[in-house]
């Protein structure tokens, strides 16, 4: 049921009007922070407010809504947005990438190839990539505006200097059609090579800071590294223990008190597909098929 | 002149720095007030005077951290205050230098001395480690500072340290002109003494322009081949550093000078 004290997607039409032009000047020069009034919203800056307005300018009545959370559909944030959205908007939703039109996510990218027919939300904290080693908002402007990004270099050369290699493994600065510097919002690195060139439009909305950037399709997204020590797209070296997957990213779940850990697939739905297709892992149930 | 002068002069290099009826105001305020000098390369300048006759205003115009009111810079030719903020930050991050009297201005304090020396590198381009980390631990040991202490903070430094990692900082890409403003300031006499030593022989080595900016007639006695004495923003003496100091013509600068002795 819809709630009809809202507008539909709870936000007023002015507001959605507003931000829209925001994304629109975002997928215009791909990567740049458009500055935008973020709108208090219902529920706290750390249930991702930014992702959640930028949500509610794209949504239509025929959407259907996912909301991922680390990789997972049933954490309380990914259930409450999932929730709104349902009360506020009436749309239907999914677990399912592939079913899904619009996907709001926080920390990961899904495995399932995106295409052309879906938008991707991401909930940013910090939208600054400059703001680790340089606080003064005058000056980062400063910086994109004249290219100035040695800075970035500089938080590479402190991790490898500190431990051997860089050490960076969420939000890793990428730099996107040459141009500008961003952060990707705190996904693992390993989701970097899937911001590059993807078929679905990538929007990025920042309430708590009033930003929003965004990447149209099949933009070039390169992750910073060094000659000598380039990037890689590292994750846990094992496969999935519940479908066997070997090229997904996992997360390390500890079992018992006694040291026991298995390892499975951050993203929920693309395991349990797997799962349902037959896969099986080191740990999966012998009859469970 | 004579015409062979003349050709002899255009034969020779020319200044490079050269300032024109440069003036600073804060509102009524007189911040530094029609000031004119070349400066010529290798050639190092002092800047003297009291607290508050426009020392760092002046040397805020030249470096381009400050828009003067009135007046011409011209660096090797080019206007640095007419030209465009991007041409005017490369400038300052290739050929300039500056050299703050508080490490804080001019360090990154959360970043290790490697990350402080390697930055300019970096924002000219350098992307290879190996490369960057080189450049910074041979620039340490030219400050002498130990390599050992190449991931450590500058916070972790003492005052003198500080202020070579923000020379070994400025320098490693090979600057031509470096402005300093009271760069021994807040340091015991003793430390003092030792910088000046470094700056010296970096500065002979490299072929180094410098304006340096100071309360202390040691310090450009020892340092400076040239002296401006400025007084309420304007520049009341200027010659031979030695010449100024052992035959000062201005009464200011006759006062300046005594009181020195007295100490
Ligand atoms: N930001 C500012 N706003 C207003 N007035 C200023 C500002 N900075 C400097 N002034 C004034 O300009 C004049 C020159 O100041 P400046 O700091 O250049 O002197 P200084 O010779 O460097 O002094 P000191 O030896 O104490 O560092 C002073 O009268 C000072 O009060
Ligand atoms: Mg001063």
């Amino acid at each position: 049921m819809t709630d009809q004290a809202y507008n539909f997607a709870y936000l007023d039409e002015a507001t959605k009007r507003m931000i829209r032009r925001a994304i629109l000047k975002g997928l215009a020069v791909p990567g740049y922070q458009v500055p935008f009034a973020s709108r208090e919203m219902p529920m706290p800056y750390g249930w991702g407010t930014g992702g959640v307005q930028v949500t509610a300018a794209c949504l239509a009545p025929e959407d259907i809504l996912k909301v991922i959370d680390q990789g997972a559909d049933d954490t309380t944030n990914a259930v409450s947005i999932r929730k709104f959205f349902e009360r506020t908007g009436g749309v239907e939703t999914t677990e399912h990438t592939a079913e899904a039109t619009l996907i709001q996510t926080r920390h990961r990218i899904p495995e399932h190839p995106l295409t052309e027919d879906q938008i991707l939300v991401y909930q940013v904290p910090i939208p600054e990539p400059l703001r680790f080693l340089e606080p003064r908002e005058s000056e980062t402007r400063k910086m994109h505006a004249l290219q100035e990004y040695g800075l970035m270099h500089v938080k590479l050369y402190e991790d490898i200097a500190r431990h051997g290699a860089i050490a960076t493994s969420y939000a890793y600065p990428v730099k996107v059609e040459g141009r500008y510097v961003m952060d990707p919002s705190p996904i693992p690195k390993f989701d970097n090579p899937k911001l590059s060139g993807s078929p679905a439009i990538q929007l990025f909305g920042a309430g708590r800071e009033q930003r929003i950037y965004a990447l149209p399709p099949y933009t070039e997204v390169v992750s910073l590294d060094f000659e000598d020590h380039p990037f890689e797209p590292s994750k846990a070296d094992h496969a999935c223990d519940l479908c066997g997957a070997a090229e997904t990213y996992l997360d390390e779940v500890i079992t018992d008190d006694r040291g026991g850990r298995m390892f499975v697939c951050s993203d929920t739905d693309y395991c349990t597909g797997r799962q349902a297709a037959g896969h099986r892992g080191r740990l999966s149930p012998e009859d469970a098929a | 002149m004579t015409l062979f002068d003349r050709t002899l002069s255009q034969d020779a290099e020319t200044p490079l720095l050269e300032v024109d009826g440069l003036t600073k105001r804060y509102g009524a305020r007189i911040g530094c007030a029609d000031i004119s000098f070349d400066l010529w390369p290798g050639e190092v300048l002092g800047i003297v005077g009291e607290s508050g006759s426009g020392k760092s205003t002046l040397l805020s115009c030249l470096a381009g951290h400050l828009e003067p009111g009135e007046g011409r810079v011209l660096y090797r030719g080019r206007d640095t205050v007419a030209m465009p903020e991007p041409a005017r930050r490369l400038l300052s991050r290739t050929e300039w230098a500056f050299v703050h009297q508080n490490p804080r201005d001019g360090l990154r304090m959360g970043v290790s001395a490697g990350g402080n020396v390697g930055e300019r590198l970096m924002a000219v381009g350098a992307r290879n480690y190996g490369t960057i980390r080189a450049a910074a631990t041979d620039w340490l040991g030219r400050v002498e500072i130990a390599a050992e202490r190449i991931d450590d903070k500058p916070r972790q430094f003492s005052g003198g340290m500080q202020q070579r990692l923000q020379i070994a900082r400025n320098l490693v890409t090979g600057p031509r002109l470096i402005f300093m403003d009271e760069p021994t300031g807040g340091l015991d006499v003793s430390v003092q003494a030792r910088l000046l030593d470094l700056l010296r022989g970096l500065v002979r080595e490299m072929g180094l322009s410098a304006i340096i900016v100071t309360h202390d007639l040691a310090v450009v006695r020892l340092l400076a081949d040239r002296l401006m004495v400025m007084k309420s923003g304007h520049v009341v003496e200027s010659g031979l550093t030695d010449q100024v100091l052992d035959d000062p013509q201005h009464a200011y600068t006759q006062l300046l000078v005594s009181s020195v002795l007295q100490v």
